[in-house]
């Protein structure tokens, strides 16, 4: 039975990896999953420079879901690569670096720096709807999106996912800016913006206002998203959204992912990823599939 | 590590809304230190988010863990609902609990440590006032309520027990340092925990007096394990981990140094 899917040239154990944000780099989920065991992890947004993120309160439950407005805390690419990039390899993962900047001028710069790393693959991430400059602001002008995707692409030596915003009218048109930027890959969906209030203290729960939901009531969107994208572009594509379960995570396979990455659910089960990677196999063992890349965009 | 499904040994009502719940845990009894946490994971998974609850006590003979908890919300509400036997998903001990303190005030020439604790911020300073006590270091327990008293009497075996309340319905009115003034209690420590007006009281009060004091704090948590970042405060210095002037509150906390900490 063959769990494995290739990318970009690249080859992952298995389709599952997590979604960046939720997982840091890895190193405090080591105590209760083992990393080589997933397809690949990919990390939290990193910058050029440390980022401080927002004011708390940064989160709050919804529904099914939870909204974040952490606004890519991150340590900055200097640590980043002393630090988190050796922890991954030591414990024999495959690295995928979320980069996260406010201008061009930020992507490229921590592009450069993991050009010679010792990663696989990079995500760019244009579409969170946490930080005001940057970020979400890239992801929604289909012009800028091809334009970023096009710089990032000319100073990277690693294969570039440009990760995508759900919070536009039509993803097929970004999904198509990317690829004519020069893409190797999609990633899909961030979050999508909400606004939760919290009427006992008659304000807004987290401190931005607004917010990325996430979680399994996010999950219809993205299959639908991941569905579309995948019929209008010839890239291989990373699906998410609301992943909880393997039968989550093999309606985003069937919709046209070749791998799918967990997030939010890692919150209520810090091994969740490999509870799916076993269901996924008990999946295909029941209906004899020998390889999965057969599933893979089978639902037309 | 890992989340365990533990069975609950007994449920009471402190009052209206104060739950009281031993669980039989031998591994987190064993190991959880003072002032750390478990979370508690939720059976309706419309409430995927783990519920952070201090550890008040545990009987590592037994193996039992002791959580006293106010019902806030929806999953401390079905955590409420629950009887003696029923099952509870736990990940724990989470958090540092006031390790490094202890091992300043041992440090110390036959310190007078002053244990505080506000409102749900007191149960977790039950196991450290215990701990104190059996490391023969002198203690005097300050705990400040709104009205209705509850553990109070528990605190007593581990030291002098000194009460405020809002209303002035027992012990002083007012809150937990207008009790510190009234009975004129020197610290060469304090630890404490409680609500944010109550910490930042105490953190100028030590300051002022040249008192050392750790604080415990709380936050909305996602993960519980220091991956996530929504549970930060703000630092005084630049921390070594985030790189920023950030501290997760799950993972290098609950309990810091007050001088450490930003309220600004």
């Amino acid at each position: 039975m063959k769990t494995s899917v290739t990318m970009c040239g690249i080859e992952f154990k298995n389709p599952v990896t997590t979604a960046s944000g939720t997982f840091g780099s890895g190193m405090e989920y080591s105590d209760f999953v083992d990393l080589s065991k997933l397809g690949a992890v990919t990390t939290k947004g990193v910058a050029n420079i440390p980022w401080p993120g927002n004011p708390t309160p940064r989160i709050a439950e919804t529904y099914g879901g939870m909204i974040n407005a952490i606004g890519l805390q991150n340590p900055g690419i200097d640590t980043f690569l002393k630090r988190d990039v050796p922890y991954l390899r030591e414990h024999d993962a495959k690295i995928i670096v979320n980069v996260c900047g406010k201008s061009t001028e930020d992507y490229v710069e921590t592009v450069e720096r993991l050009s010679d790393a010792d990663v696989d693959m990079l995500e760019i991430n244009i579409s969170c709807p946490n930080v005001k400059e940057g970020g979400i602001a890239f992801g929604q002008d289909p012009k800028a999106v091809e334009s970023i995707t096009n710089e990032v692409k000319k100073h990277s030596k690693k294969p570039i996912i440009m990760k995508l915003s759900p919070n536009v009218t039509d993803i097929t048109v970004m999904a198509k800016a990317a690829e004519c930027g020069g893409a190797d890959a999609l990633s899909l969906i961030n979050t999508i913006t909400g606004m939760k209030i919290d009427i006992n203290r008659r304000t807004f729960a987290v401190a931005n206002k607004t917010g990325g939901l996430s979680g399994p009531a996010i999950h219809p969107v993205a299959v639908r998203m991941v569905y579309q994208a995948a019929n209008a572009v010839n890239l291989p594509i990373i699906g998410m959204g609301g992943i909880a379960t393997y039968e989550d995570a093999l309606e985003f396979i069937m919709a046209g992912a070749t791998m799918v990455a967990v997030g939010t659910a890692n919150f209520n089960n810090p091994a969740v990823t490999t509870d799916i990677i076993a269901g996924i196999e008990a999946y295909m063992k029941k209906y004899g599939i020998e390889d999965i890349n057969e599933l893979i965009g089978c639902v037309k | 590590m890992k989340k365990e499904t533990y069975s609950i040994h007994s449920i009471n009502k402190l009052s209206a809304d104060i739950i009281d719940m031993w669980v039989k845990a031998d591994d987190i009894a064993k190991n959880a230190v003072p002032g750390q946490f478990v979370s508690i994971y939720c059976d309706d998974k419309s409430t995927l988010l783990p519920r952070p609850i201090s550890i008040c006590d545990t009987d590592s003979e037994n193996g039992l863990l002791r959580l006293v908890f106010r019902i806030a919300g929806k999953g401390t509400k079905e955590f409420s609902e629950k009887k003696a036997g029923d099952t509870l998903d736990i990940i724990g001990p989470l958090g540092n609990g006031y390790t490094a303190s202890f091992e300043s005030i041992k440090a110390m020439d036959n310190p007078s440590v002053t244990v505080m604790g506000g409102g749900i911020g007191i149960p977790p300073m039950l196991k450290t006032a215990k701990a104190l006590n059996s490391a023969g270091i002198n203690v005097n327990i300050v705990l400040g309520y709104r009205d209705f008293l509850f553990l109070n009497d528990e605190f007593s075996k581990y030291g002098n027990v000194y009460l405020s309340t809002e209303d002035g319905s027992f012990g002083t009115k007012g809150n937990v340092i207008d009790c510190i003034r009234e009975n004129n209690i020197k610290s060469d420590a304090i630890l404490a925990c409680g609500p944010l007006p109550m910490l930042r009281g105490i953190k100028s009060y030590a300051a002022d007096n040249n008192i050392k004091t750790w604080i415990s704090l709380e936050e909305k948590m996602a993960c519980g394990i220091g991956a996530c970042l929504a549970c930060v405060c703000k630092s005084t210095d630049i921390d070594s981990h985030s790189m920023v002037k950030n501290k997760r509150i799950c993972k290098d906390g609950p309990v810091f140094d007050a001088m450490e900490v930003d309220f600004s």
